[in-house]
């Protein structure tokens, strides 16, 4: 791989899609600097859109009001959803990158939370966690009210524990399949009883009578446990740093798991937190050869379009920016609202008949926003087209099929950047 | 609207991802489908409908008369008179009276405490185990693509109207097809030419690029495809989302079973047909939400089974209902139940003899909290491998020699 290649590689994965400019200056500066300085920012909170706290509509509401606070908690979720994706696209670190990533592990939906500050306010958790080791992240999350609200939390009590949040807690967030038993699924329902949220305040509290205080028997420890030992039981798990190593490999690296010395090497990097895992993971040896092995979900192609297009979403009319939303719809992915527990899909799943008609149609949406990547590509000479839209979306290279489809439309600017953006080049990274 | 655990699956257990999807599961136009109306051999064609989330059998076909019923289920339980009695002190959910009428007329069998040994109470463990039919150690093939794999591997034969293939479908060879539902129509100044083009393989891609690729080529077949029956529907974003943490991506029930009536009485080759329904995840409040979601399936099913029943093709139609585990005889604090064990199989149509079968599972004499299993589910695939399929069941089941039977 030249310094580009490698340069190109790392921040498709590690970033929201990288600009020729950034590629360029991460060329130069070296893999090492780069690192240094995509990793850097990460566990800054963000300054959040202001939002009144969400809560239900008072007791005896009228149907009207009802629907009234309907229709509020939707538009703070749409104003959410558009702010995250206006941050996606204007950070260049790996910061909001991974705080997408916590948010599909620890998936959690608006559409059971119903809150878009308490959607908020768990998002702000994993970007203040997220970059740390996961004891203080995990927990933060066991008491995060979306988090107790999706998973019943609130409904676990005492004298009927609910099984919901303690069973995906170790099955999704922590250990994975078989590093428990259910046993420990009933124990640990017990240990996280009596949590209660309030949703105005935007807070949970333990209650201490519905809260069971009874020695247990967990994962092979017997005694009195809070959220607090219990976190600190999972993550210091045998299994746990091995869980985590293959959730991001999957994700940042090859798409399936990863080999036993990549593990080993991502493990042991575990220790200091997950963005040292994020560095090892990228500079490990088995790293490179995943390149164009990864298909990209339809956030990373969305917004790494936005990005590498300069579109300035904020600046986007009503319309247009509904015409973004209603893309990541059809594509499948819109951000706060996962479609289960255990997140967005991995892989081929993303590669249907109906996403590559809506790459070619949003393509063409995407393109109609952007006078001066249309402008930059007419700038070159016809026959230079195909390679100056690669530089631009940051493809190493055309096959040779795409480039006679490319060619056929050089001599249309805007027609060839929609056809760029739903190539098979640019489905993957 | 919301994805599917479905798509989960094919995350979590690796079934599909790698091989069959890449290799050959496609997705097909309706026409493709419709093209080979005529090429059915004689043979029954099996209607498989999967409950995604863990549907509570206990309140689906319910042991009204059973002390144990109510004493375990304060606040969740129904009464006798509100169920839509059966036989035997037992009765259907109030949400199922196109079911029960179809209960009456003896076609409809319940197959009841359906289950496996060692029971795994992750949705996502459990629904591997169900579709891969492999108890011990989900593997990476499901029992209809095993099943496909023998029947010579057209992707036609075996067909999902999901937007991606569940992995039921997926064998070591070949995989069914998935038939996007709604129209695809392509945007303004998309040519052929340019589907052809990057529909093109090339030489050294990697795996990831070239399904890519082929979805272009896929999207071809599709250009022109008539108006089809999800757009008809007409979109309804609200119809199909549930608010749980295990809801459903795929489109709503009625949609899917009206395109697979389409499929039948043009006289498509396709044997096998998989269509679902989510939501079934109710930890909380889950009396009234399951019923709504029970009737989200009784009028489509309903419906289905009646228009089968009124020509020839839909006469060889076998429906079977599961999920991929019941719930907790106790109800939680949250009137709710937790994850639990064996449930009830429903089978319909051509050949089902109607009644209950199997032995109701024991309220009282549990396995830490939860139902002891009667009937492996493996038995009743057997039976639908050899009576509507046509096939050698242990093949097919890694050796599996019971059957159900109807006596």
């Amino acid at each position: 791989m030249t310094d580009r290649a490698t340069a190109s590689h790392l921040l498709r994965r590690l970033t929201f899609g990288p600009t020729a400019a950034e590629v360029d200056a991460a060329a130069r500066a070296g893999i090492g600097a780069t690192l240094d300085k995509v990793l850097e920012p990460i566990g800054r909170t963000a300054d959040l859109p202001g939002l009144e706290p969400g809560g239900p509509p008072p007791k005896g509401a009228s149907r009207e009001e009802k629907q009234k606070a309907r229709q509020a908690a939707r538009a703070q979720l749409t104003t959410a959803t558009r702010w995250w994706l206006a941050r996606m696209a204007a950070e260049p670190g790996a910061a909001e990158k991974l705080t997408f990533f916590w948010h599909g592990h620890w998936a959690t939906s608006a559409q059971k939370v119903r809150s878009a500050p308490l959607m908020l306010a768990q998002q702000q958790t994993l970007r203040r966690y997220g970059g740390g080791p996961t004891g203080p992240l995990v927990r933060a999350m066991l008491r995060d009210p979306a988090l107790i609200l999706w998973l019943d939390g609130q409904r676990n009590t005492r004298r009927a524990p609910n099984e919901n949040l303690a069973r995906e807690l170790m099955e999704l967030f922590t250990l994975g399949v078989g590093s428990y038993g259910e046993a420990d699924v009933k124990a640990g329902a017990r240990v996280l009883t009596g949590w209660q949220v309030d949703r105005a305040a935007g807070t949970a509290e333990l209650l201490p009578r519905r809260h069971d205080d009874a020695p247990v028997t967990l994962l092979g420890s017997t005694g009195r446990f809070d959220v607090d030992s219990y976190a600190d039981l999972l993550v210091r798990h045998p299994a746990h740093a091995p869980f985590l190593a293959q959730r991001l490999w999957v994700r940042y690296g090859s798409g399936a798991a990863p080999g036993p010395d990549t593990a080993a090497r991502l493990i042991a990097a575990s220790r200091t937190g997950t963005s040292a895992m994020l560095r090892a993971l990228a500079t490990d040896p088995a790293f490179a050869a995943t390149a164009g092995r990864l298909v990209k979900q339809p956030v990373e192609w969305m917004v790494g379009a936005v990005r590498q297009l300069r579109v300035d979403v904020t600046e986007l009319p009503e319309n247009k920016q509904q015409q973004i939303l209603a893309g990541l719809r059809a594509l499948g992915q819109v951000p706060f609202r996962p479609p289960s527990v255990g997140g967005w899909p991995v892989g081929a799943a993303w590669l249907t008949t109906s996403s590559a008609r809506f790459r070619l149609q949003h393509g063409q949406t995407l393109t109609a926003l952007a006078g001066g990547a249309v402008e930059e590509l007419a700038e070159a000479g016809r026959d230079d087209r195909v390679e100056a839209l690669a530089r631009l979306l940051v493809v190493d290279g055309w096959t040779d099929r795409t480039a006679a489809v490319l060619r056929a439309a050089a001599g249309e600017p805007r027609r060839l950047l929609a056809l760029g953006l739903a190539s098979p080049e640019y489905a993957v990274h | 609207m919301d994805m599917i655990t479905r798509r989960r699956f094919l995350t979590a257990s690796g079934v599909v991802a790698a091989g069959a999807l890449a290799a050959g599961g496609s997705a097909y136009a309706l026409r493709d489908i419709l093209a080979t109306a005529g090429d059915r051999e004689p043979g029954r064609i099996l209607v498989l409908v999967t409950l995604y989330g863990g549907n509570d059998g206990l309140n689906t076909v319910i042991p009204y008369a059973d002390p144990a019923y109510a004493a375990a289920r304060p606040g969740l339980a129904y009464e006798p008179g509100q169920v839509l009695a059966l036989e035997d002190g037992v009765g259907l959910n109030p949400g199922l009276k196109g079911l029960h009428t179809l209960y009456g007329e003896q076609r409809l069998a319940v197959v009841r405490g359906v289950g496996y040994p060692k029971p795994d109470r992750s949705h996502f463990r459990s629904m591997d185990i169900w579709q891969t039919a492999a108890p011990q150690r989900p593997g990476t093939t499901g029992w209809l693509g095993r099943w496909l794999d023998t029947a010579g591997g057209d992707p036609r034969l075996a067909i999902s109207f999901e937007p991606v293939l569940p992995p039921l479908l997926a064998g070591a060879t070949s995989a069914g097809a998935t038939v996007p539902g709604g129209a695809l129509t392509l945007p303004k100044g998309v040519t052929k030419p340019v589907l052809d083009g990057f529909g093109t393989a090339a030489a050294g891609e990697s795996p990831a690029q070239a399904r890519a690729a082929a979805c272009f080529a896929d999207l071809v077949r599709v250009q022109g495809l008539m108006t089809d029956v999800a757009a008809e529907a007409g979109e309804d974003d609200d119809a199909a989302g549930q608010a749980t943490a295990t809801g459903g991506q795929a489109p709503p029930l009625d949609q899917q079973l009206a395109l697979v009536a389409r499929c039948v009485e043009a006289g498509a080759a396709t044997r096998v047909y998989s269509v679902s329904l989510g939501g079934f995840d109710l930890h909380a409040d889950e009396k009234t939400a399951q019923e709504a979601l029970l009737t989200r399936l009784d009028r489509p099913l309903a419906a289905f089974v009646q228009r089968m029943a009124g020509t020839e093709a839909g006469r060889d139609v076998v429906v079977a209902v599961y999920s991929e585990f019941g719930r907790r005889v106790r109800a939680n604090a949250s009137d709710g139940t937790d994850h639990g064990t064996a449930s009830d199989v429903l089978l319909l149509g051509a050949g089902i003899q109607g009644g209950l079968y199997g032995e109701a599972p024991s309220l009282t004499d549990l396995d830490d909290g939860d139902l002891r299993y009667t009937v492996d589910f493996r038995d009743v695939y057997a039976m639908l491998l050899a009576d509507v399929l046509g096939a050698e069941p242990q093949r097919i089941l890694d050796g599996w020699r019971s059957r159900l039977t109807f006596s």
